[in-house]
């Protein structure tokens, strides 16, 4: 393998890892702050990217479905919020996985009878559609590296927000001992729907960036909900820098892994075992990866609570 | 007060079971239950599949070989154990004469031993997996469609005509993807300048396409059906490859995928074993009714599943509804006597078609609709390689 | 202590069901014992789930992977020309008992949320592992062609009495969690559920009374999956998705925790309502899934509280 096709799986890593870290960053933060499960939140990135559809086809207009998607996006999570999740946060785990499940099932099928099953997808933005030469048979879409960007800009964002300003210093000091925050006076149930509403709309964002590259589809949420809880266990829980970190390193082993299982395998196994172990061995790296974590560091790399 | 309303709700649920068991039972036509995936995104699979075999029903005026057909669709879920289940209530609740399905060779696994022990006619309008094609052939099971292997075998050929001699393989990692990999191997004489097994489902290929652009390929092969075919495609030509490498696949650029694919997919080429711009009369008049009825352009699996009705229709035609001496029912699907909107059909020994296979590529009519359209011929009256070990015996 | 009405309950249903295929078969809806085994399967897998997430207060994302496991152990040792049930059984049962053995050690080091996403990276190991077995299928499955037999006999068939060996098992499986739940085992159980630290203080080691759990519970999903191949004749990679390891929490969380009738009842009421709904409508889950989050605001306890007072509690 080459040194460029290394530097590219390296930006296809850190491009994934951003995708991942845009819906983390709100389920670590529903998670941490309000101890909520939120399984619906996979479902909220599905939704951004339909109502990106949606609004292109209505506007004509990329930038301004995007906005128009991402407001609705907010508007939705509010809603939900209002109407069935503020009613579990005191709840049993397992109750809210139930809940937020049911949901999941819900919007699925809904997306499915106002879409229709097959696959939707979208154009990427004039703007950003080209391709950028790396070397001379290596080129690199534009759009991915305006995705990397934008998922910094987000992590600066909240970093700011969550580290230096009042509503920041609420949410760490939630994240650590809600009743306390309570106790001072803070109006946590506002605190709580301020937090979901971001992570709401974060998880929309998402949902509209990826809308150009893969495909629309009901249950596109599902399995990138299963990751980002990867990712949030593994950077640990309630911490925006530990989520930061781990969606990089998954990023980063996920699609490393892709490309150099097989050959990894081939040097100690005949071809055709290789050809059969090595796919299936880089599909678990990240599980291997977070039960390994796990092992050692059973809160996590960066625990919010008790190390704000 | 609790229980009370909890017995009610039981006793509901129970009456609710019985009337539409009691329902089915009373039909006495000719049943043709069908079990296809409708949940989930590659419920447009199944939804060709059933509104093709809808459309054949419909032109029938609701009759196959002069019996009134009840029809019964099932959802498999893309889960065993329903597949199983739902098999199984229609064979004994709905004494269904023809099971149709399935959309998915794992589906198929699920349901076929219920389906024939219990000697039902089991037709598959789509999955073809090589186990039921060798020496587990079996009386009771057809299939319209193909032998999963023949359409890679094809894109072989095809690779070999083009002269393309540096191909990239690209598949997901289930046993389609590498059986796949293996049928294209078979035929290909051209040299493989890397394989990529991707995780199913998984859409971000920009790590293999990194990999293909820097592997001197002259041309890809993939299989990806459904999703994974409409982000692969989009992001080939976004990574600016599709000038440089020829996109060669099977079920990847189909018609449920091209509507999304659109303009990124023209002059993708692919096997198949039809195209909408067939040029015979029967599948003419097929594409324009299917167009009117449905609003969409059709594609294999609702053609297949077209030929599965029409199929059923000549054999029962062929036994006069006597559908109880199986033997007979046998013989008469194995006459394959119908006009198949492919052309020539037959049923090669292990009860598999033997058709003709072409070179198919992405093209849009004047309507601005994406369709595949047929380029050439490849290969004559193909048949599997499976179909020597089946010893088919009744 | 308030009444147990557990054992009534589960009587009734016990007894129902022994009679349920000669009654279904009288009225000529006899397939109808096809969902009632289906129910049976899903059960015998969350009663053992039971033990774990209701009486030892572990909640486990992974349970599928010995469903999974045990299925395979029946398919591969079919292939491998082994015919007898108990046998293959026992084979099975060692398999599981021994990755839930491995899987456990580590897994315990954590608790909570963090315990729930070990054991699912530990169900999606198994998961990509049975899928990369391309002797045995791979993705697509395998389907049996021939079945073990019991004793010599087809009794655990579908052309025998697969059905009754069936309810026997679940029936076993409860009498075995409804012992664990009054013996001082389960009693440590969930004093370490609620409070590990006095546990610890009284001289229980949590660990182990924990890792005993995991490997009975292993080891009875196991079974269940024993049971699930031979009654599918047929086996794939899909018994040990995640989504089937969730499907087994939800039946648990609507059937109520820490109940063993909660199982059941959870099982049947899913199978039931699903195959109900999808009868009427195909866009059945447009109503199932609202229908959960209801079951969640308003019923409390799930199914099983409906039926009678709280027996052990739920999990903290």
């Amino acid at each position: 393998m080459s040194l460029t096709l290394l530097l590219i799986q390296c930006l296809n890593g850190l491009q994934y890892g951003m995708m991942l870290f845009l819906i983390a960053a709100g389920l670590t933060l529903v998670f941490g702050v309000m101890g909520f499960i939120n399984l619906a939140h996979g479902v909220q990135y599905m939704v951004g990217a339909y109502l990106a559809f949606a609004f292109l086809h209505l506007t004509g207009n990329f930038w301004l479905a995007a906005l128009l998607s991402m407001l609705t996006a907010l508007v939705f999570g509010l809603l939900l919020e209002h109407f069935i999740f503020r009613h579990l946060y005191g709840r049993d785990h397992l109750d809210q996985v139930l809940a937020t499940f049911g949901i999941i099932i819900f919007l699925n099928e809904l997306a499915k009878v106002i879409f229709g099953p097959a696959t939707l997808s979208l154009p990427v933005p004039e703007l950003l559609s080209g391709s950028i030469p790396l070397t001379p048979e290596l080129r690199y879409p534009v759009y991915r590296l305006a995705t990397i960007g934008a998922g910094v800009l987000v992590a600066g964002l909240l970093y700011l927000a969550v580290g230096h300003t009042r509503v920041g210093m609420l949410i760490r000091a939630g994240a650590t001992t809600p009743q306390m925050v309570a106790a001072l006076g803070v109006n946590i149930r506002r605190l709580f729907t301020m937090v979901f509403g971001v992570g709401a709309m974060l998880a929309g964002f998402a949902g509209v960036i990826a809308a150009p590259i893969f495909a629309i589809e009901p249950g596109m949420g599902d399995n990138i909900l299963i990751v980002a809880f990867v990712v949030i266990i593994i950077g640990g829980i309630g911490s925006i820098r530990g989520a930061f970190l781990a969606a990089l390193m998954v990023g980063l082993i996920d699609t490393l892994g892709r490309s150099l299982a097989t050959l990894a395998t081939g040097l100690i196994l005949p071809p055709s075992m290789s050809d059969q172990v090595g796919p299936a061995l880089a599909s678990m790296l990240i599980y291997i990866l977070m039960a390994g974590i796990l092992v050692f560091r059973p809160q996590g790399l960066l625990p919010a609570k008790g190390a704000a | 007060m609790k229980q009370t309303r909890k017995f009610l709700l039981g006793g509901a649920a129970m009456g609710l079971a019985l009337g539409l068991g009691a329902g089915a039972l009373q039909a006495k036509d000719l049943t043709i239950g069908m079990v296809v995936t409708l949940s989930g995104p590659p419920a447009a699979l199944g939804k060709q599949i059933v509104d093709g075999f809808t459309l054949a029903l419909d032109q029938k005026g609701g009759m196959l070989g002069g019996e009134k057909v009840n029809l019964i669709v099932q959802d498999d879920e893309l889960k065993p154990d329903v597949a199983r289940q739902k098999a199984e209530e229609l064979v004994k609740r709905d004494h269904a004469d023809f099971v149709v399905g399935t959309v998915f060779s794992n589906m198929l696994q699920a349901i076929f031993k219920p389906v024939v022990t219990s000697k039902t006619f089991l037709i598959s309008p789509n999955a073809g997996p090589s186990t039921f094609a060798g020496k587990n052939c079996n009386p009771f099971f057809f299939a319209t469609s193909y032998q999963n292997d023949q359409n890679a075998q094809v894109a072989g050929m095809i690779a070999n005509q083009e002269g393309f001699n540096n191909t990239f393989l690209m598949v997901p990692n289930y046993q389609a993807g590498r059986d796949n990999v293996a049928g294209f191997k078979r035929t290909y004489k051209g040299k493989i300048t890397g394989e990529a097994f991707t995780p199913l489902g998984h859409k971000d290929f920009s790590p293999q396409l990194a990999q293909i652009a820097t592997s001197n390929s002259d041309s890809l092969f993939t299989f990806m059906p459904g999703g994974m075919g409409v982000a692969l495609v989009k992001q080939f030509t976004a990574a600016g490859l599709k000038d440089k490498v020829k996109f060669l696949s099977v079920f990847t650029t189909d018609e449920t995928t091209l509507p999304a694919q659109k303009d990124d997919a023209l002059g993708d080429l692919s096997a198949g074993n039809w195209a909408p711009d067939a040029k015979t009369p029967a599948s003419e008049a097929f594409v324009a009714a299917f167009e009117k009825k449905y609003g969409y352009i059709p594609g294999g699996y609702a053609m297949q599943a077209y030929d599965t009705a029409m199929l059923i229709d000549s054999a029962v035609a062929k036994v006069k509804g006597n559908l109880s001496d199986k033997k007979a029912v046998q013989k008469a699907l194995e006459a394959a006597d119908f006009t198949s909107l492919r052309g020539g059909f037959k049923f090669n020994n292990n009860h598999y078609p033997v058709q003709n296979f072409y070179l198919l590529k992405v093209a849009k009519n004047a309507k601005d609709q994406y369709h595949t359209s047929i380029v050439r011929e490849v290969v004559k009256d193909y048949g599997d390689d499976f179909h020597q070990q089946c010893k088919m015996k009744m | 202590m308030v009444r147990d009405r557990a054992p009534i309950v589960a009587g009734t249903i016990f007894a129902l069901l022994m009679v349920a295929p000669f009654g279904l078969g009288l009225i000529g809806q006899g397939y109808l014992t096809g969902l009632l085994m289906r129910a049976m399967l899903l059960a015998i897998a969350a009663l053992a789930l039971d033990l774990l997430v209701g009486q030892g207060g572990m909640v486990s994302f992974g349970h599928s992977a010995f469903v999974g496991l045990g299925a395979y152990a029946l398919a591969i040792g079919l292939q491998a020309g082994i015919e007898s049930l108990l046998l293959l059984t026992l084979i099975a049962l060692a398999v599981s008992g021994l990755f839930a053995l491995i899987t456990g050690v580590l897994a315990l080091r954590t608790s909570g949320v963090y315990f729930l996403m070990i054991t699912l990276a530990f169900g999606q190991m198994t998961y990509f592992t049975l899928t990369s077995l391309a002797a045995y299928g791979g993705d697509d499955g395998l389907t049996l062609w021939s079945m073990a037999t019991l004793l010599g006999t087809d009794v655990a068939q579908n052309a025998g009495q697969i059905y009754f060996v069936i309810l026997v098992v679940m029936v076993a499986v409860w009498w075995l969690m409804h012992c664990i739940s009054q013996s001082r085992f389960g009693r440590v159980l969930r004093g370490a559920r609620d409070n590990p630290e006095r546990a610890e203080v009284m001289g229980f080691s949590v660990f182990r009374y924990r890792l005993t759990a995991y490997v009975i519970a292993g080891m009875i999903a196991g079974l269940a999956g024993v049971l699930t191949a031979q009654q599918n004749e047929f086996v794939s990679p899909a018994l040990a998705t995640w989504q089937h390891s969730g499907d087994l929490l939800v039946i648990l969380v609507i059937g109520g925790l820490g109940s063993r009738n909660g199982a059941i009842l959870g099982a049947f009421f899913v199978v039931i309502v699903q195959d109900l709904l999808g009868a009427v409508m195909p866009e059945w889950r447009l109503i199932y899934g609202p229908l959960l989050v209801l079951v969640v605001l308003f019923a409390k306890g799930g199914l099983n509280r409906l039926l009678g007072p709280a027996q052990t509690g739920s999990v903290a």
